[in-house]
């Protein structure tokens, strides 16, 4: 029952996202002030799960040192994003690179 | 602007603008099948049954609002916030929905439903630089049919992929694979950081998460969000107000 309300909740807001604009077939549109605001919730929203699955990892306190393979590997990999600007060449680098560090190293 | 009379698209059938469509799609989709995989494989260990995670790849269909719930019923959290969470992540649908409505509008509605059903990151990169041009362009929404039924069909064999293979290898989920998805996100946010309001709206919805990361429900992931759009757009207002000044 749990399970039905949940993916029913999550099927509805998400379908009611994609489908408003193309339901009402344009009559409804934004004002420019709010799509310039919703262009920094993609960003906003990914970072906020980022910063707290790499600092956080084991989801009890802040590991902020560099015995912490999954800050040292995302570090790197947001490097590597920057410079490359390669989603391919960025999640292949990063996950060898956390792989190597936990694995190999054994941090 | 009125259509171009001697524009020809590639394409003169139905079927060749939905493989076509599929096609463009293809790079995308090998980004996301270890997504999907990785989707199955935690699944059950967070606390979802085999039957609710197909379910939810088959009829929810967003990755990473997908992921995030699976973090979040790990942790404990009730279904209440985990739909109000969905709700924040997945609100950038509603900008490449506005993108691409000139090319939508006029189509019946049982095309424009499953349209927008499908409509996700992967399609949207695809089929933008060819339904964004103002010319006439027939077969549009069959291109869009093939990019999204390859994107839709990847997902669901990657989801039934991922649970096999947590069934497999059931200490998979300490193998660490949760970076892959910090590692994929980091990739999809770099590209937005090309302006100083983008920089401080990022920098300020991840210092706000670890400030408020003890939240009861994860409720930290709404601040923070919350918190990075509206420093984020407030220096761009203010930016632009300094140019017109």
């Amino acid at each position: 029952m749990k399970e039905v309300l949940l993916i029913g909740g999550m099927f509805a807001v998400t379908f009611g996202i994609r489908y408003a604009l193309w339901g009402t077939a344009g009559r409804f549109r934004f004002p420019p002030w709010l799509s310039d605001a919703l262009g920094f919730v993609p960003p906003a929203v990914l970072t906020a799960i980022i910063v707290p699955a790499v600092l956080i990892p084991d989801g009890r306190a802040i590991h902020a040192g560099l015995d912490n393979p999954y800050l040292i590997a995302a570090v790197a990999s947001l490097a590597i994003a920057l410079w490359r600007r390669n989603l391919l060449v960025t999640i292949v680098f990063g996950m060898t690179l956390f792989m190597v560090l936990k694995w190999g190293i054994g941090l | 602007m009125p259509p171009d009379a001697h524009f020809q698209p590639a394409d003169s059938s139905p079927r060749q603008a939905a493989w076509a469509g599929a096609r463009a799609t293809l790079p995308l989709i090998v980004g996301a099948i270890p997504f999907g995989i990785l989707f199955g494989t935690l699944a059950v260990p967070s606390g979802l049954s085999v039957g609710a995670t197909l379910a939810m790849s088959l009829f929810v269909f967003a990755g990473s609002a997908q992921f995030i719930a699976l973090g979040l019923l790990a942790s404990g959290v009730g279904v209440g916030v985990i739909i109000a969470t969905t709700f924040v992540v997945n609100l950038r649908h509603l900008l490449y929905a506005a993108a691409l409505v000139e090319r939508v509008k006029d189509l019946p509605q049982r095309w424009r439903i499953p349209m927008a059903f499908w409509l996700t990151d992967e399609t949207f990169a695809a089929v933008s630089s060819r339904l964004l041009q103002e010319k006439a362009d027939p077969y549009a929404h069959w291109f869009y049919l093939g990019s999204a039924l390859a994107m839709y069909g990847n997902w669901q064999l990657c989801t039934w992929l991922g649970l096999g293979l947590g069934e497999l290898f059931p200490d998979m989920t300490g193998w660490g694979l949760d970076f892959a998805m910090s590692v994929t996100f980091i990739g999809m946010v770099t590209p937005y950081l090309r302006s100083r309001p983008m920089w401080l709206c990022v920098v300020t919805a991840g210092a706000m998460a670890l400030a408020t990361w003890d939240l009861p429900h994860k409720l930290g992931l709404i601040v923070a969000a919350l918190s990075g759009i509206a420093l984020g757009y407030a220096s761009h207002r203010l930016l632009q107000y300094k140019e017109v000044a």
